[in-house]
C-alpha cells in the first residue's frame, strides 16, 4: 500500500469536469465524481495491479450479463411498473436457443450450421416476446399491477425451464457462441459489443422518439397520457415485450459466457438489476431514468466487486456494500435537503 | 345479515375462498392422502414460517410502504439467537425475546433510512437486504450451525395425541406461533387505534398528516413489527430444520409477497385483511401441497403455481373491472 503510486491530482481532477461535461444532469455528475473517487481510492489501495488491461478487460468481460438485465429492468420502471420475470426469461430462451444448437446443429461450419444458429436465436427471441405479451397483456389491459402479474410469469416461466429439463444443464455449445461470451474483437469483449449494440438503440428509443416520451409520461402520470390521446396500453404492451427482448438477448450472453444454460442460473441478479438501475437515477416509481446514468452505476458496482475481488474480499461483501452505496446515493439529496443546501 | 353476506360475496375474500373450496374437494376426491388430520398438520407445520413472516408484511403493505429485507432480518435473528443459545443454555423465553429484539433492531433502521431519509421503502429495502445479508455471510463465512441445544431441538408438543397408526398429532411450536401471530396481527390492525391509523397512513398519507398522526412512530412501529415477524419466524424455522443455515432464508421474501398480494392486500396501500392473507397462503400451500399428491412431477410444481398465480390476479382484476363498470351505469 505504501508503495502504490499517487493518482495524480490534475488529469484526475481534467478527468472530472470532462466526465461532468458529458453528463449534464445532477444524478450522473454526482455518481462520476462517486466512481472517480473509488477508482482513486481502489488505485491507492491496490496499486498499479488495478489498471493493468487484464483487470479492465476482466470487468468488461462481466459487466454486460448485469448491464442488459438491468436495461430490461429499467424500460418497466421509467414506465412506473417492474419486470420481475426478467431472469427467469433470459433463463427460458437461453435454454431453448442451447437446446437448438445442441441437437440440431450439422457439423461445424457451412450454410445450415450458420443457419440452424441464427433460428435457435429467433426462438429464443419469439419465446421472449411471448412473454412479454403475456406480460403487457395483463398489465394494460388486466390492469393487474406489475409486481404481481411478473411474479406470476416469472414463478410459471421458471417452472416451465425447470419442467422441461429437469433442473439439469444443457451444455456444449458450438465455438461461435462461447466466443460471443468469451472472445474479443479488437481487445473489446464480444459481450461488450453486444451491450453497446442494445444499449445505443435503447438510448435513442427513450431519448429521441415518441414512444420514449411515452413511457415516460406514463411513468410520470399515466391517466393524463391517456387522456392526451396516447394509447397507453399499446406502449405499456411493448414495453414490456422490450423488455422482454432484452431479457432474451441477456440469457444469449450469459449463455454464451458460461458455455450453458439452466433454468434457476443468476436468480440472485434480480433484486441487483433494480439496485442498478435506481443508482443510476431511473426513479422506481416511474418517469424518470437515463441510459447514461445506468451505465457509470454499473460501472461503479464493477469496479467495486473487480477491486474487492483483486483484495481478495468477500463477494458478500462486495453486495453489502452495493447496498450501502445504493443509499449513500438516494440519500445525499434528501439530507441536502434537510440542510437546506437544496442542489 | 343478508346485507353482509351480500358484501362478502362481493369482495376478493370470497372469491379466494371458493378457488379454494373447489381446490379442496376436487383434491379429497381426487386423492386419498389430502383430507386426513395428518396432513392438515404437516401444512400448517411447514407453512408456518411464510404464514408469520406474511403477516407482518401485510402490515407494512397496508402502511403503504414494501419491505423485502426480513428474509435477511430473519437470517440474522437466527444466527445471533442460536450461537448464543448454545452458548449459554438460555430458555424459550429469552431466544424468543431475543430474535424478536434482534428483529425490530434492524426494523428500526429500515424505518429510519425510509421516514428521516424520505427513500422509497423498496430502494431502502432492497439496500437493507444486500447489507444485512452481504454482513451476515461475510462474518459468518457461510457457515451452518448443526446442534441446537437439545430442549430447542425437541421443540414443543401440546395436547399429543397417538392415533392407532401411532401417528402422533398436537400442536406444536411452529403451529402455535402461526396462531399467535396471526391472532396479534388482527388485533393491531382490527381493535386498536394504531392498527386504523395505518390503514389511513396507506390510503392517504396526506391526510394522516393533516390529522395529527405521527407518521414516524406510525412507520417505526411498522418496520419494527416486520423485524419482530422476521425474528419469531426465524426460529420455529431453525426449529423444523433442525439447524440455522445463513443462506438458505434469502430469496423467500417473494414467496412471501405472492401469498398476501393474493391476499388482496394492495401494493399502493391502505387495504389488505389478516383474513385475505390466510386465504392466499391457503391457497398457495393447498395447491403445492394438492400437486404432490396428485403425482404431477415436482419439477412442475412452479408451472402450476405461476399460473394460478396469474390466472387468479387476473379473474380478480376482471370482475373488478365488471364490478366498476356496473356501479358506473347504477
Amino acid at each position: 500500500m505504501s508503495n502504490a503510486p499517487h493518482p495524480p491530482r490534475g488529469p484526475d481532477a481534467a478527468l472530472m469536469s470532462l466526465i461532468g461535461s458529458l453528463t449534464g444532469d445532477v444524478t450522473n455528475r454526482r455518481l462520476a465524481i462517486l466512481l472517480v473517487a473509488l477508482v482513486a481510492v481502489f488505485g491507492l489501495i491496490i496499486g498499479e495491479g488495478f489498471f493493468t488491461k487484464a483487470t479492465v478487460q476482466s470487468m468488461a468481460f462481466q459487466l454486460p450479463e448485469l448491464g442488459i438485465l438491468s436495461l430490461a429492468m429499467m424500460i418497466t420502471l421509467i414506465s412506473g411498473g417492474l419486470n420481475l420475470s426478467i431472469i427467469s426469461t433470459a433463463n427460458l430462451c437461453a435454454l431453448a436457443m442451447a437446446y437448438i444448437m445442441t441437437k440440431m446443429l450439422p457439423g461445424t461450419e457451412g450454410f445450415a450450421f450458420v443457419g440452424w444458429q441464427i433460428v435457435a436465436i429467433a426462438v429464443g427471441l419469439l419465446i421472449a416476446s411471448i412473454i412479454g405479451l403475456v406480460n403487457g397483456f395483463i398489465i394494460a389491459y388486466l390492469g393487474v399491477s406489475p409486481i404481481l402479474t411478473t411474479l406470476g410469469t416469472m414463478t410459471m416461466v421458471k417452472g416451465i425451464g425447470i419442467g422441461m429439463t429437469r433442473g439439469n444443464v444443457i451444455s456444449g455449445l458450438p465455438d461461435s457462441i462461447v466466443f460471443l461470451g468469451n472472445g474479443t474483437v479488437v481487445g473489446i469483449p464480444t459481450a461488450m459489443l453486444v451491450f453497446a449494440v442494445v444499449a445505443i438503440p435503447m438510448a435513442i428509443a427513450l431519448g429521441r422518439t415518441p414512444f420514449g416520451a411515452a413511457t415516460y409520461m406514463i411513468g410520470s402520470n399515466e391517466k393524463a397520457t391517456q387522456f392526451s390521446g396516447i394509447d397507453t396500453k399499446r406502449v405499456i404492451l411493448r414495453i414490456y415485450v422490450i423488455s422482454s427482448l432484452l431479457a432474451a438477448v441477456a440469457g444469449l450472453v450469459m449463455m454464451a459466457r458460461f458455455n450453458s444454460a439452466n433454468a434457476s442460473y443468476a436468480e440472485s441478479y434480480l433484486l441487483v438489476t433494480i439496485l442498478a438501475a435506481v443508482l443510476g437515477g431511473v426513479d422506481p416509481m416511474g418517469g424518470f431514468g437515463k441510459i447514461a446514468g445506468v451505465i457509470l452505476s454499473l460501472v461503479i458496482l464493477q469496479v467495486i466487486s473487480s477491486a474487492f475481488n483483486l483484495l481478495n474480499f468477500s463477494q458478500f461483501l462486495t453486495l453489502a456494500i452495493w447496498g450501502a452505496i445504493l443509499v449513500g446515493v438516494t440519500a445525499v439529496p434528501n439530507i441536502r435537503k434537510r440542510l437546506g443546501l437544496i442542489d | 345479515m343478508p346485507e353482509n353476506f351480500a358484501r362478502f360475496r362481493r369482495s376478493h375474500e370470497f372469491w379466494l375462498l371458493s378457488v379454494i373450496l373447489i381446490l379442496v374437494v376436487g383434491l379429497s376426491v381426487m386423492t386419498e392422502g389430502f383430507l386426513t388430520l395428518q396432513n392438515l398438520f404437516d401444512l400448517l407445520t411447514s407453512y408456518a414460517f411464510l404464514g408469520i413472516l406474511a403477516s407482518g408484511l401485510l402490515v407494512v403493505l397496508i402502511s403503504g410502504g414494501i419491505d423485502i429485507s426480513f428474509t435477511a432480518t430473519a437470517s440474522i435473528a437466527q444466527y445471533i439467537t442460536m450461537l448464543l443459545a448454545n452458548k449459554y443454555g438460555l430458555n424459550w423465553f429469552i431466544v424468543f425475546a431475543m430474535a424478536s429484539v434482534v428483529g425490530i433492531g434492524l426494523g428500526a433502521i429500515n424505518a429510519v433510512l425510509i421516514d428521516r431519509l424520505n427513500i422509497s421503502s423498496i430502494i431502502v429495502s432492497i439496500a437493507t437486504l444486500n447489507i444485512f445479508y452481504g454482513l451476515l455471510v461475510f462474518i459468518t463465512g457461510g457457515k451452518y450451525i448443526y446442534s441446537l441445544p437439545p430442549w430447542f431441538s425437541h421443540g414443543i408438543y401440546w395436547f399429543e395425541y397417538v392415533d392407532a397408526d401411532e401417528i402422533s398429532y398436537g400442536i406444536n411450536l411452529q403451529i402455535l406461533a402461526l396462531a399467535v401471530m396471526f391472532t396479534l396481527t388482527w388485533l393491531i390492525l382490527n381493535r386498536t387505534n394504531i392498527g386504523r391509523q395505518i390503514y389511513v397512513l396507506g390510503g392517504n398519507r396526506e391526510a394522516a398528516q393533516r390529522l395529527g398522526f405521527n407518521v414516524f412512530r406510525l412507520n417505526i412501529l411498522v418496520y419494527c413489527y416486520m423485524g419482530l415477524t422476521a425474528g419469531v419466524a426465524s426460529l420455529i424455522q431453525a426449529q423444523l430444520a433442525q439447524s440455522v443455515a445463513p443462506t438458505v432464508l434469502v430469496g423467500k421474501e417473494l414467496d412471501v409477497l405472492a401469498a398476501v398480494v393474493l391476499g388482496g392486500a394492495s401494493l399502493a396501500g391502505g387495504v389488505g385483511t389478516v383474513f385475505g392473507t390466510i386465504l392466499g397462503l391457503t391457497l398457495l400451500a393447498v395447491m403445492q401441497n394438492g400437486l404432490i399428491l396428485l403425482g404431477v412431477s415436482s419439477y412442475y410444481s412452479q408451472f402450476f403455481v405461476g399460473l394460478v398465480i396469474l390466472l387468479s390476479v387476473s379473474a380478480t382484476a376482471l370482475s373488478a373491472r365488471r364490478k366498476r363498470k356496473g356501479v358506473m351505469t347504477e
